[in-house]
């Protein structure tokens, strides 16, 4: 996109965007500290943190039921939100990369639509199974089911569009079309065949939420979260010449077909756990890297990290807003990602509209 | 109150006044979340009221109820926000969750009491005596059970009197979302309401609540359609149902026998089913059935 631009201006000006980057990070990093620290101390109990550490401090016991608040329900939760925020951002920003679409997200390709089928055919079947594999897996069946149903549609999808070792990304996108549908007509049928309290069940795993968190769910999302976040950066160099064109990047020395793999892998990843502990949360993927794009540029040696950073902080506030606004209750976070995110996507499709004259 | 209980409760005292420090155990829960419209009205029932600190969404009978704070619906509780209102007993219908906020709970050691569901009088008495233990007032609760299942029986009796040997085939329409009827089916609170009230139902292929088809629905050939009041534009609403083409020629379209009741009242299964049961009869078989409205 800076093809038209002289080579010297188009370098001085890289170089500005990737100060500016390097100092959306710092201020990313404290935005998200200083989110954690709120998402610790704000929630319906009057369980105060400050009170508590004040207490840790004079070398105090804490009591029971603040030690509970604090350390079962609002860490777990707090970790759990920065996990599933940076891999729904991450993996928005590396679908987008890939498809050199800002469109994609992991709902485009079939991943959310197959986590949900399987996480649905877990909730509506999973009493039909053996004893022995309901015990196993307690209250986590939903979970496991949702992150086989994503790696299963990635793995799919995968299988469709690569031919003799050549991933077409065009048809990923199509197969991606038409696996959701097929994904959406089987979890359709199945909640057909859903009784009333299932249907409920169905309608707020879709709706996403952090309230389930607990530390047995961190430790089983964690590792696989945190490798993808690890893996993201190293596809960088890869995205940024994917940008070019497939031939283009091929010429300047890239391993397209690696960086692809790698990409679908490390997406799978990611969705796949992040869905699996906190059900659709939607428009993170979307809006986290559009923001990030217009900040400071295409260049995804910053934008992964920044946006992982950002999609945390912004899981955090929603899932503050989830659950203040109706206290002692709870809004699902989904519905907040949604309130905010959409109206704020519509206002960067009409930007973008207004300013190429589309 | 029997004069044995009332020398456990002063016993009670005694021993919470010795331990003044250690008298949780002694103490009868005193401040309880009730959760699931019927064991609330359980509560009030057994005039235990006064120990509800908060309720779920579906708590909405007696209307003081409303007045408690509502910590949401009974099958997506968060823990935090039932750990706010300080319960030391949480009292919930069978269902309620989901099972990671119980877990959280129980850590928490805030006694949980699950109540189960069943659509039927042993049913009712069932959660009564459930919720009579729990709340120490099992006297109360062996009354009001055996009162509830009395006044039940005497419904269903005069219930099947009035049907006559022909009872009446009655649908179940939850709602005419998009000009489509969900309709109850086998194993719902409406297929037990509708048979103690002496009706049959006219659903027989299918169990729950689901979608149903124009041809079954003129096969059904429903003679009355039951349908909820739920106050306000949430209900379905007659002109709705009467514009569905499938409707239209069943004769209870053609009679304009349409019965809408209160939702709660009519398949929340709890101490006022007596009146849901005595009420739809009525409605079925008394004096014609043009839109009763019940409270």
């Amino acid at each position: 996109m800076s093809l038209a631009i002289d080579a010297p201006a188009a370098a001085g000006q890289r170089a500005d965007r990737r100060v500016q980057a390097r100092r959306l990070t710092v201020g990313l990093a404290a935005l998200l500290a200083v989110m954690a620290v709120f998402s610790l101390a704000w929630g319906a109990s009057g369980t105060s943190l400050w009170g508590a550490l004040g207490d840790l401090a004079a070398g105090r016991e804490l009591n029971r039921l603040d030690r509970i608040i604090l350390f079962d329900i609002r860490l777990p939760r707090l970790v759990l939100g920065v996990l599933v925020g940076a891999a729904l951002a991450v993996s928005g920003a590396l679908l987008q990369g890939l498809f050199r679409n800002p469109l994609a997200d992991p709902a485009i390709v079939g991943v959310s639509a197959g986590a949900g089928l399987a996480a649905v055919a877990a909730i509506v079947l999973g009493t039909a199974l053996p004893a022995a594999v309901q015990q196993a897996a307690g209250s986590y069946l939903v979970s496991i089911a949702a992150f086989f149903g994503s790696w299963t549609a990635i793995l799919v999808l995968y299988r469709i569009s690569t031919r003799g070792g050549q991933t077409s990304v065009a048809t990923m996108l199509l197969a991606g079309i038409a696996i959701s549908a097929l994904a959406n007509a089987g979890t359709g049928m199945i909640t057909f065949m859903a009784d009333d309290s299932q249907l409920r069940d169905l309608t707020f795993w879709n709706m996403g939420s952090l309230a389930g968190a607990t530390w047995a769910k961190v430790m089983a999302a964690a590792p696989v979260i945190c490798l993808a976040l690890l893996a993201a950066p190293f596809l960088a160099r890869g995205l940024n010449g994917l940008a070019l064109g497939e031939a283009a990047a091929g010429h300047t020395g890239i391993a397209v077909q690696r960086v692809k793999n790698t990409a679908i892998v490390t997406v799978a990843a990611a969705t796949g756990a992040a869905v699996a502990v906190s059900g659709g949360i939607g428009f993170v993927g979307i809006v986290v890297p559009h923001l990030l794009r217009l900040a400071t540029g295409p260049d995804h040696h910053s934008l992964l990290p920044n946006a992982a950073l950002l999609g945390a902080s912004l899981l955090l506030a929603a899932d503050m807003i989830s659950r203040v606004a109706v206290a002692p209750a709870e809004l699902p976070i989904g519905i907040i990602t949604a309130v905010l995110g959409a109206p704020f996507f519509l206002w960067i499709l009409l930007r973008r509209f207004g300013s190429t004259g589309i | 109150m029997s004069v044995l209980s009332r020398l456990y409760l002063g016993l009670n005292l005694l021993v919470a006044a010795a331990f003044a420090g250690h008298a949780a155990l002694a103490d009868p829960a005193s401040r309880i979340v009730s959760v699931g419209g019927s064991v609330t009205e359980i509560v009030y029932a057994l005039d235990q009221q006064h120990r509800l600190i908060a309720r779920d969404t579906t708590s909405i009978f007696p209307a003081e109820a409303r007045q408690l704070p509502d910590i949401g619906y009974q099958r997506a509780l968060a823990p935090e926000g039932v750990l706010s209102v300080a319960p030391d007993m949480i009292l919930a219908i069978e269902g309620a969750g989901p099972p990671e906020t119980l877990d959280v709970l129980k850590a928490a050691e805030v006694a949980y009491i699950s109540v189960p569901e069943d659509y039927s009088a042993e049913g009712i008495a069932r959660k009564i005596r459930t919720v009579g233990a729990a709340l120490d007032q099992q006297a109360a609760a062996e009354v009001l059970a055996g009162q509830v299942s009395t006044e039940i029986a005497a419904a269903q009796a005069a219930a099947a009197k009035a049907a006559a040997g022909t009872p009446r085939k009655v649908l179940f329409v939850l709602s005419t979302q998009g000009g489509r009827i969900m309709a109850g089916g086998a194993d719902t609170a409406a297929d037990s309401i509708i048979r103690l009230a002496g009706g049959v139902n006219a659903v027989t292929g299918f169990a729950g609540y689901k979608p149903m088809g124009d041809e079954a629905i003129a096969q059904a050939a429903p003679e009355v359609i039951l349908v909820m009041e739920r106050g306000g534009d949430h209900g379905v609403r007659t002109e709705d149902l009467l514009a569905i083409p499938a409707i239209q020629p069943t004769p209870a379209a053609q009679n304009g026998a349409i019965v809408r009741m209160n939702g709660l009242h009519l398949i929340g299964f709890g101490p006022r089913t007596a009146s849901a049961v005595t009420e739809l009869n009525r409605a079925l078989y008394g004096g014609g059935a043009q839109d009763v409205v019940g409270h």
